[in-house]
């Protein structure tokens, strides 16, 4: 079995390199690169499917001349897990790739595209199977920098350029953190080893386990992008080309998840009741805020990943109640709590994935990702329609997909919290779930916007008209996603189990599953509900096929004519006078203003005209209020800083050299004086 | 077996039920307005007219318009199918929970409201964005609401909690459950389109929701939709009875009890038919942005209903 995992390896790495050889020819570049990629995930889908149904781990240990101890990389069903969903949607980016990437052959070097790629998916792989908190961090710090090269792939963009900055530094943030936590346990553990953290974890001291569950919660969130430090996310992702923009938003914010789940099940021992509120109460946050900003959005790539913090919400939802239910030494709950966010996390990897992909398809057949100027592409791309439209039915949680399934796992995971938790939980937690409701909800209208101003109606510019149609193989990438939507929803109640394994290898409690699914029933552990997804299917279908075998039957063929939609009388119908996305949540605009505060302005022209005017420019913007009241003075304070320092730095060189002798003659004074 | 025979019985009954609810509705506001109004044999007459009518239909449609009214029908159908009418079981009731139900309704609206924008015109544009923002502000009511009740009956499934409601005395805790009534009212007043939120037999673009959204769809699509909405219609109203008259005869099937059970059933659900008749009479339509208050006024319901429980139930 672990000999595909080394595969696995050698051809992300081959993919890596291979590339370079053929610099020249852009097209066997990109077959090389992207299908030794595909060939690496197929490798890794069977290696980790190995471990997580046989539950055999699998470990390796190399001794390096490093002082840091030796790098130990293993894969326990938890790990494996991880590694699946990595394989599983780098498989369909990859196979994506071959196709989308014809666009840039002309212009960019497709080598070192794959380079950047093949090694960003290798340093995820590193991050969740490496045991030594040395390793983990350079391979932490490979997987930002190769999304960053990424992200800045198309540099002369400015946008591109500015938003792989704010990436680079939210990232490195982020990253200072995650290593304090490291570096309070080593010196507590004294050894960088996981083995050593987990054998130390019972001896921590409370108040270091509050700063480090503290410093872990920023270090990871910002990766996961959870408010408030996600303002890196909705500018990073859209940047980078499609297929990794899903990576990005599917796998690799998951790499955070991840971490945090290591930290606080096998890391920090017995918590604190009040970390799983401080977790719920971020999740609920980013659920609820991500959503509505995501409604706000026109840009299609920016919509899809302000969605991803909305997603990254409704797990942290699941991984908040599961340690609730921990601290309240309840296993079987917190072990469902932790399936149902293991569920969301792989189901958020394959439906965004797909939706990324499929927003890849719709910007390289307009050449447009403002929705604006988009419309009537189901004519002219039927199958990135299809698509997208199982990717938007899913993340909407409509049944019979498998973002539903995940949701109701969630739901139920929240309303066990009535059952045994304290008091204020038991109000609470129906209440999380409610606004878990209104966020389902909301996620519904946001995607019925993106599918319906997209792809239905009429197209609104000349590149919608003239759209085409995405190449063979990324309609085989989506394709894949799109079954796998399906499947996730319809195998739910032997998946469940499966998770419980990769949930058991985390927390060490055994949880009967028998209490989780029955035959094709997933269960609520209290008894209190059930759910067949496979019989909602079957339900569905039957009335389907009832209704429109019927009414053929009892009134005959049915007979059609086609017209022109109703003018008012008025001849012409024009595509403009269609709806626009802006003018699509305008009410939900209104309604919370008080959140989005909106402004805008128009601009006329000729004012002589009183009555004649025309409105020349129309600008409507929201007020994305962490970045007003955090970012802003935050980074005006830097630049302050910077421009005070600037006034010792002259650019003369005897004045650098006296300010270094000046120094030079402190230091002795100071430590000379010591000795 | 027979509770099989009975179940699909009782789902085909609630399906051809469902116009009739709409005409007495009709015929309240009719007469309040000293017209005659309609007769009942109208409502399914036209009904039938329309399933056998030919369709126009608008060349910008995509195969998203068609899919659309059997989507609806079947997600309505399929929620309807999870209810308990006359008896305490219903037909697939087994196979998920009121949070299912939720989430079937808001399948077949995705649907609605997608193939609104598909003509390509501006009212479909308009009811679509209209229809999903107020049903986004009603679904969490409508859960919590639920979930407060499911809080006393520890269940989810909807046979469960109707079955909780039923046989046990929550006489006690009547002032709670009725804060959950309320919500759900206002809930079933937004869901199925009547004043004060949406004026069902306006075809005013200032005022349209639901209207806007089914504009360009006619003969046989138009009736599944009309019959689905009326289906939808009934289902909530039964919801209500279910949960907040649960006194009714429940288990043996002799004629006897079924006949009562019947009689009791239809008695309810035209009560509440009269109450919504009733309240949109005497109301105007609410302007779109003062409907949000309504629907918040529903999720405080709700909360209350659960605050009080957990309260004075001590969350027994």
């Amino acid at each position: 079995m672990a000999l595909f995992f080394y595969i696995q390896i050698l051809f992300h790495v081959l993919g890596g390199i291979a590339g370079f050889l053929f610099e020249q020819h852009g097209e066997k570049a990109n077959r090389v690169t992207h299908g030794l990629a595909v060939l690496a995930g197929v490798a890794g889908i069977v290696f980790s499917l190995g471990v997580l149904l046989t539950g055999k781990p699998w470990a390796l240990e190399l001794e390096g001349s490093f002082p840091v101890g030796a790098l130990r990389l293993s894969a326990d069903p938890f790990s494996a897990f991880f590694l699946l969903v990595i394989s599983f949607l780098s498989l369909a980016a990859s196979i994506f790739a071959i196709g989308y990437t014809r666009e840039y052959q002309k212009r960019k070097n497709i080598a070192l595209l794959g380079f950047f790629y093949n090694f960003f998916i290798l340093a995820m792989l590193f991050v969740v199977t490496v045991q030594n908190a040395f390793y983990f961090l350079l391979f932490w710090e490979l997987m930002s920098l190769a999304s960053y090269f990424l992200v800045v792939f198309e540099h002369e963009k400015p946008e591109a350029r500015s938003a792989g900055t704010l990436y680079l530094i939210m990232t490195h943030v982020g990253t200072a953190f995650i290593t304090a936590a490291f570096l309070l346990l080593y010196i507590h553990a004294g050894s960088f080893s996981f083995d050593a953290f987990r054998a130390a974890a019972g001896t921590l001291s409370p108040a270091l386990k509050n700063v480090v569950f503290l410093a872990v919660l920023i270090g990871f969130g910002t990766k996961a992008g959870v408010i408030p430090l996600h303002i890196w996310l909705p500018q990073a992702h859209p940047q980078a080309p499609s297929h990794v923009s899903a990576l990005m938003s599917g796998v690799m914010i998951k790499t955070a998840v991840y971490g945090l789940l290591v930290f606080l099940f096998n890391f920090l021992g017995e918590m604190p009741g009040w970390w799983g509120h401080v977790i719920l109460a971020v999740a609920i946050l980013s659920t609820l805020l991500g959503i509505l900003y995501a409604l706000m959005e026109n840009d299609l790539k920016r919509l899809l990943a302000f969605s991803s913090i909305e997603n990254m919400g409704i797990i942290l939802l699941g991984v908040g109640m599961a340690l609730v239910f921990k601290t309240l030494h309840q296993p079987l709950y917190a072990g469902f709590a932790l399936i149902a966010a293991l569920y969301h996390v792989i189901n958020h990897a394959i439906f965004k994935g797909l939706l990324f992909l499929g927003a890849g398809s719709v910007l390289s057949g307009t050449h447009t990702r403002n929705m604006e100027g988009l419309g009537g592409l189901i004519r002219k791309m039927p199958w990135t329609a299809v698509f997208f439209l199982v990717g938007a039915m899913a993340i909407a949680a409509l049944p019979p997909l498998n973002g539903f399934v995940s949701e109701w796992l969630t739901f139920i995971a929240l309303l066990l919290g009535c059952e045994g938790a304290s008091p204020a939980m038991r109000f609470f937690s129906p209440l999380l779930a409610a606004l878990l409701g209104l966020a389902g909800a909301l996620a519904a209208t946001c995607f019925v916007k993106a599918f319906g101003i997209s792809f239905l109606g009429k197209p609104r510019s000349e590149h919608a008209a003239h759209a085409h149609e995405a190449s063979g193989s990324m309609k085989t990438g989506m394709g894949v996603l799109a079954v796998s939507c399906f499947g996730l929803a319809l195998a739910a109640p032997w998946i469940v189990p499966v998770l419980g394994k990769a949930a058991k290898s985390l927390s060490g409690a055994d949880i009967p599953m028998t209490a989780l699914t029955q035959k094709a029933f997933l269960m609520s552990p209290s008894g209190t509900s059930q759910f067949s997804p496979l019989l909602i299917v079957l339900v569905l279908s039957v009335f389907l096929l009832g209704t429109v075998i019927l009414l053929r039957l009892t009134f005959g063929r049915k007979h059609v004519r086609i017209g022109p939609s109703w003018d008012c009388g008025m001849p012409g119908l024009e595509p403009r006078m269609q709806y626009t996305a802006t003018g699509y949540s305008k009410p939900l605009r209104r309604i919370f203003s008080f959140l989005y505060q909106p402004t805008r302005r128009v601009e006329l022209d000729d004012e002589s005209h009183a009555m004649l005017r025309t409105a020349q420019r129309f600008e409507s913007k929201i007020t994305h209020h962490v970045d007003e009241w955090v970012y802003k003075p935050l980074s005006e304070l830097v630049a302050d800083l910077s421009r005070k320092a600037k006034q010792i730095q002259t650019g003369h060189i005897q004045l650098y050299l006296s300010y270094i002798f000046i120094t030079l003659i402190l230091l002795l004074l100071f430590f000379g004086g010591r000795s | 077996m027979s509770a099989i025979i009975f179940s699909v019985f009782q789902l085909l009954f609630l399906a051809i039920l469902a116009p009739a609810l709409s005409w007495f509705i009709k015929k309240m506001k009719a007469s309040s307005q000293n017209r005659v109004g309609p007769s009942l044999v109208q409502v399914y007459s036209d009904l039938l007219k329309l399933f056998r009518k030919d369709m126009v239909i608008s060349e910008t449609a995509s195969w998203v318009f068609h899919a659309m009214p059997f989507v609806l029908f079947a997600s309505t159908f399929a929620a309807a199918s999870m209810l308990p009418v006359l008896g305490v079981h219903s037909l697939f009731g087994f196979t998920g929970d009121v949070i299912l139900f939720v989430y079937l309704l808001a399948l077949g609206r995705f649907f609605l409201t997608l193939a609104a924008l598909d003509t390509g015109t501006t009212f479909g544009g308009m009811g679509s964005s209209r229809e999903m923002t107020l049903s986004s502000l009603a679904e969490p009511a409508l859960l919590l609401a639920f979930f407060s009740l499911s809080f006393r009956a520890h269940t989810l499934s909807l046979e469960g909690i109707v079955l909780y409601f039923a046989s046990g005395s929550p006489a006690q805790m009547l002032f709670f459950t009725s804060l959950a009534f309320g919500a759900l009212l206002i809930v079933t007043i937004a869901e199925s389109g009547r004043i004060p939120v949406d004026n069902p037999a306006t075809h005013l673009e200032l005022t349209m929701v639901h209207e806007a959204t089914i504009l360009e769809y006619s003969g046989r699509y138009l009736a599944l939709i009309e019959w689905s909405h009326q289906i939808k219609q009934l289902v909530f109203l039964t919801l209500l009875s279910d949960l907040f008259f649960p006194w009714r005869i429940s288990g043996s099937w002799d004629l006897l009890t079924f006949g009562l059970s019947l009689f009791l059933y239809l008695a309810k659900v035209f009560f509440l038919a009269f109450v919504i008749g009733w309240i949109e009479i005497h109301s105007a339509k609410l302007r779109l942005f003062r409907v949000p208050d309504l629907l918040a006024v529903a999720f405080v319901l709700a909360i209350l209903s659960l605050l009080g429980q957990l309260i004075i139930g001590g969350g027994a």
